[in-house]
């Protein structure tokens, strides 16, 4: 049913066209599947539901492939993923086995891909089902859980992503009550009836924001483009790289699920793993095939599963989930665990498309890897005018209205000033998404225990929940695990 | 920044948390605040503006206290070269169009980079008003105006 859905020819040409955007972004410094999503989500609106979150889950993952691609040759990750990867894949490239390392990623993360797409097919039903049982308070834990993880894996000071969190969850406040209807925080503008414009906000953010602080630091990147020669590896060159995607592809599958996780953290993981267990450790940094490998299929895997909890849930884990979930919304599509039984068409077809565009994804990058180099000719200042023009065009579409381009502009300032200030605009964002659901379940499961908060901790899942939020903030906090996230985010 | 202030990331962050809570605040004031049992349209955002205004505290604190980094220089040629032409691009889309309103927000808006030219300049104006023209209202038929009243549209 799913490769049914997935193999009409329509969805087919988004899911390329998704993939393709992706590989794009990934190969262009500066610009990540985040602001490109948040570009894109405008257009979808014209889509049929599953196209359109075909193409903007192709633009995830395709943007983990193309990553790697400047990470080795240039040593310049397009992707925050592919970091650890430019490690050891440059210096590969710099002992002439660029083409070795290209394919050893490009491999190891179809496999990490074909293994998280059966994954999500085997695991999200069921998943959705326990989560059909689930009341108000189980609800409320389960996204204090989400906020919560999201927290202890950002990067950074705690108590600030703490605060961006709250700070979004008060954004996600405006507008109309739920329940009453009246409206909050207008300030006297007749356009915040409605609330504060998702689009114009994760534009505002992560496109304009973004644009202002590259613009800070502006040098010149060198591009030396040598041909690559010998992508297709002999055997024993191969068989080394066999068991790092493997021990990749299982890491990377765990840490996409958990809240909080993704691509980027799943391919540090992995980088150190190998580093552990490697016999000789000083081979790292200096050209390990297994720093290439290992991470390269994390993060593809990761980055796949994210979508279980945000399928079967629908609580986003990372930014980019938060914004395909705002892409279902904008598609009147209630996101939640009955998204599998009552779209089962957009639910399987999602899925199969990710291992049809893995298979796509493989062919974009091998053959074709040398003109995705020459994209890397193409400098910064003339990119940016164009991402501004999309994001002018894309957000104004939404609704025609020239208020949500002040929004946007508005909230581009206070992006900058945020970064400026070491705080990190993702975990404003996952609070302003899940703001008016987790008060919505908390108003309900407040009635229905007539006012009594103790219902959280006497509904066992609840509690466990909530116990493992707790945890998850307490353990940061103790200052020899502080220390190891420090490290691990510094390497 | 007075020198007892050790870390003005911190402090800065802290004030900005302080001052969002007290705006919300202000605005929670005119709200039915309710019960924990029934709770009223301000509840939720009232809790969340406490939480804000301790966590900016903290944050605070933390700048007296601990050491850290300055703020690096802000890009202003950056912030305003490019918040300006946008914010011009929704004041004149209606009325100007959508060639002339977008190229001229697509010029100011290359003047943020420091490597402006010319005729760089006048080249991304050109490309990309054609190919916002081609993408956004002949391919996906966006109702916007290409040639606005102002001007002599219609």
């Amino acid at each position: 049913m799913g490769f049914g859905q997935a193999f009409t020819l329509g969805n087919l040409f988004y899911c390329f066209l998704g993939v393709l955007l992706g590989t794009l972004v990934g190969v262009l410094p500066g610009l990540g599947p985040t602001a490109t999503i948040a570009m894109l989500l405008p257009i979808t609106f014209q889509l049929p539901p599953a196209s359109a979150l075909i193409m903007l889950a192709g633009i995830y993952y395709g943007a983990q492939y193309g990553g790697s691609t400047t990470a080795i040759l240039i040593n310049l990750p397009g992707e925050s993923s592919s970091v650890v990867t430019a490690i050891d894949g440059y210096k590969l490239a710099r002992q002439g086995k660029a083409g070795l390392a290209l394919f050893t990623a490009a491999v190891g993360s179809f496999f990490a891909g074909t293994v998280a797409t059966f994954l999500i097919a085997g695991f999200a039903p069921p998943l959705a089902a326990v989560a059909l049982s689930f009341g108000p308070a189980e609800y409320f834990s389960l996204m204090v859980l989400g906020l919560a993880a999201s927290v202890a894996l950002a990067h950074g000071s705690l108590i600030k992503a703490v605060g961006m969190v709250v700070l979004g969850l008060l954004l996600g406040t405006v507008g109309q009550d739920l329940y009453t209807g009246t409206p909050r925080f207008s300030f006297g503008m007749t356009e915040l009836a409605d609330g504060v414009e998702f689009v114009a906000l994760v534009m505002g953010l992560f496109g304009i924001g973004e644009i202002i602080r590259n613009l800070e630091d502006e040098s010149e990147r060198s591009v030396f483009a040598q041909k690559v020669m010998g992508l297709l590896p002999s055997w024993s060159d191969f068989k080394p790289t066999i068991k790092p995607i493997l021990r990749g592809s299982a890491l990377g599958t765990v840490l996409g699920i958990l809240p909080g996780g993704g691509a980027m953290l799943s391919s540090f993981a992995a980088y150190s793993l190998e580093k552990r267990i490697a016999k000789d450790q000083s081979r790292f940094g200096k050209g390990a095939i297994e720093g290439v490998a290992a991470p390269e299929a994390a993060n593809n895997a990761g980055a796949q599963t994210s979508f279980i909890p945000m399928l079967t849930l629908g609580i986003p884990s990372n930014p980019v989930m938060a914004l395909m979930i705002g892409a279902m919304i904008i598609q009147g599509i209630q996101p939640g665990p009955n998204v599998v039984t009552e779209k089962p068409e957009l639910f399987w077809g999602l899925i199969a498309s990710m291992w049809v565009g893995n298979v796509m994804l493989l062919v974009l990058n091998l053959p074709m890897i040398g003109m995705w180099v020459k994209f890397l000719t193409v400098p910064y200042h003339v990119l940016f005018p164009g991402i501004i023009a999309v994001c002018c065009i894309g957000v104004y579409s939404v609704s025609n209205n020239p208020f949500d381009v002040y929004t946007m502009a508005f909230f581009g300032v206070v992006g900058y000033v945020l970064v400026k200030l070491d705080c990190e605009p993702a975990p404003l964002i996952l609070g302003f998404v899940i703001g008016k659901m987790l008060e919505e379940y908390l108003r309900r499961a407040m009635l229905l225990s007539r006012g009594d908060p103790l219902v959280f901790f006497q509904r066992p899942i609840s509690a466990v929940l909530l116990i493992m939020s707790i945890a998850a903030l307490v353990l940061v906090l103790i200052p020899s695990i502080s220390k190891k996230r420090e490290e691990a985010f510094k390497e | 920044m007075p020198s007892f202030i050790k870390n003005p990331k911190d402090f800065l962050a802290g004030l900005l948390f302080i001052f969002i809570s007290a705006l919300f605040a202000y605005g929670t004031m005119e709200l039915p605040i309710g019960t924990a049992f029934r709770m009223g349209p301000g509840y939720f955002p009232m809790v969340l503006c406490i939480m804000l205004a301790a966590l900016g505290l903290v944050v605070m604190f933390n700048g007296f206290v601990l050491d850290g980094e300055k703020i690096a220089q802000f890009t202003w040629r950056g912030l305003f070269n490019i918040v300006l032409p946008v914010v011009f691009f929704g004041v004149t889309l209606r009325g100007l169009g959508f060639v002339l309103s977008l190229g001229i927000t697509v010029f100011f808006v290359s003047i943020a980079s420091v490597h402006f030219k010319l005729r760089t300049a006048l080249l991304s104006v050109v490309v990309l008003v054609f190919a916002g023209w081609a993408i956004f209202i002949w391919g996906l038929g966006l109702p916007i105006q290409v040639w606005g009243p102002w001007v002599g549209g219609y």
